[in-house]
């Protein structure tokens, strides 16, 4: 530092620097962890999508009441649990997109297109991700559901059902045991869509946020659940505990 | 453990980019909650510099417009900063001179986008922002990090009055208040913080923002109590502790 004449702080590394600035923080990270769960159910004329609405950092609750479900239309919508600037940054990215979509082919977006629109703009940050892990669901262009799942940077797969968020570990292997999604490798290939009636489907997504939220501090407040048919989208809102 | 591409820059004469790693003079809660009839927003007026009580009349509850106030806690200076960002673009909004100004929500947008986009380069606006306002009748009310996160709800506080003041407003607060009942629980806020955040002086400031317009109190001081008999003797009533 001998070319300094004057200077606040130093440089290197201000926890153990003597020069450092009143308020040494030993770094700073551009990320945090918002907490929140989320799943989907394919059926076979059925879409289910839930989410959790608590925000919290830390051990703190910020909210009791912000979605992390982004609606791009009745029958598509986006489930983004992880950091919350992130997704909603992300969430902007894919609303002007689909727009565009609409004026360049004169007709929304597949779900099918917006998975792989997902997928591409997730890796297009695979070097400074969105830490945000989220699902892609919808009715797909024959009427069926269809749930796609990430990890941060963009790979994905089609599935019949996904859990993803701070309530995942408690969720999934219920969801595994219940719907009982068919091996790949089985031969004849099996459909691996819930065959699950709608209502007993819905039932199932309400008792795994209400055990997730027993035990994920991060799971609570409340549950909001998109109910997607060909006969149209209905929504609901199951409360959780408060603690 | 020396970074080696810090150590060169030396060596050649030049000091690597530095970018926002810790905040200097710093502010520390806001509080804030809706009403009956629009928002009230509260903070102290001391700027730290570290321990030190550096600023002791320092305003950080603003006016953008008619319609909107904001609060600032974190590093002082960038709360300057984006206040001088705003400026501009309420200058754009009169010279349009079509009567059209930037609505509480639009703020809370513009702002959201600015501390994600700094943070985004890694050189963060150091604060946690409090937008206040009326739209359509309603009151509004959000908070900024300056990672971006943001939301909105009845009440709010930043930094250690998310832990003292926010417990208090869960319990107490209504949305059908009224000013006085509003103004009474921000005080019991404000109280708290001043007993327990060492960051927090006796001079606080309440601004409000309802359909008449805003205004921004002179400071005033809460009356406080210390003979009580946990703060004269802490662990008389906490076995184990000292």
């Amino acid at each position: 530092m001998a070319n300094v004449a004057y200077q606040l702080g130093s440089s290197g590394y201000a926890a153990n620097s003597a020069h450092s600035a009143p308020h040494a923080h030993p770094s700073w990270s551009p990320y945090d962890n918002n907490g929140g769960t989320c799943v989907a159910v394919a059926g076979n004329d059925y879409c289910i999508v839930a989410a959790s609405t608590r925000l919290s950092t830390g051990f703190s609750i910020l909210s009791r009441d912000v979605s992390m479900i982004f609606k791009l239309s009745d029958k598509l919508m986006i489930l983004s649990p992880g950091f919350q600037a992130d997704a909603r940054t992300l969430h902007k990215v894919l609303q002007q997109r689909y727009i565009q979509y609409q004026f360049n082919h004169s007709r929304p977006m597949s779900v099918a297109a917006c998975a792989q629109l997902l997928g591409n703009t997730l890796y297009y940050k695979r070097f400074f991700p969105y830490y945000t892990f989220n699902i892609c669901a919808g009715l797909d262009e024959q009427g069926k559901g269809a749930v796609y799942s990430y990890d941060a940077i963009g790979s994905h797969e089609r599935s019949g059902y996904a859990v993803q968020g701070s309530g995942k570990d408690l969720i999934q292997p219920v969801l595994d045991n219940q719907l009982k999604a068919a091996s790949p490798l089985v031969l004849p290939p099996e459909n691996w869509m819930s065959s699950l009636p709608l209502d007993q489907a819905v039932d199932l997504v309400k008792d795994a946020f209400v055990s997730a939220g027993e035990r994920d501090i991060y799971t609570g407040d409340a549950v909001e659940i998109y109910i997607i048919t060909k006969e149209g989208t209905r929504r609901e809102v199951v409360e959780l505990k408060k603690d | 453990m020396v970074d080696p591409k810090a150590a060169a820059a030396v060596h050649s004469g030049h000091d690597p980019i530095k970018h926002t790693t810790s905040p200097y003079v710093t502010g520390t809660s806001v509080l804030g909650v809706t009403y009956r009839d629009g928002v009230l927003l509260a903070a102290d007026t001391l700027g730290s510099y570290g321990s030190t009580k550096r600023y002791k009349s320092f305003e950080r509850l603003c006016k953008v417009n008619d319609q909107t106030i904001i609060g600032a806690g974190g590093e002082l200076s960038d709360f300057q900063y984006i206040l001088t960002l705003l400026e501009e673009l309420s200058n754009e909004d009169f010279c349009a001179d079509d009567d059209a100004k930037l609505s509480p929500k639009e703020i809370y947008a513009y702002l959201s986008r600015v501390l994600y986009n700094r943070r985004s380069k890694m050189d963060p606006l150091w604060n946690s922002l409090v937008v206040g306002g009326v739209q359509d009748g309603k009151p509004f009310l959000g908070t900024i990090t300056m990672l971006g996160v943001h939301y909105s709800d009845d009440h709010i506080a930043t930094g250690f009055g998310q832990m003292l003041a926010r417990p208090l407003f869960r319990e107490r607060h209504r949305p059908d208040m009224s000013e006085e009942e509003a103004t009474q629980l921000l005080h019991e806020g404000l109280r708290v913080c001043y007993y327990r955040d060492k960051q927090t002086t006796n001079k606080f400031q309440i601004a409000k923002v309802t359909t008449e317009g805003t205004t921004i109190s002179e400071p005033f001081a809460l009356e406080t109590k210390w003979d009580y008999k946990a703060f004269v003797n802490p662990g008389a009533l906490a076995m184990g502790t000292w």
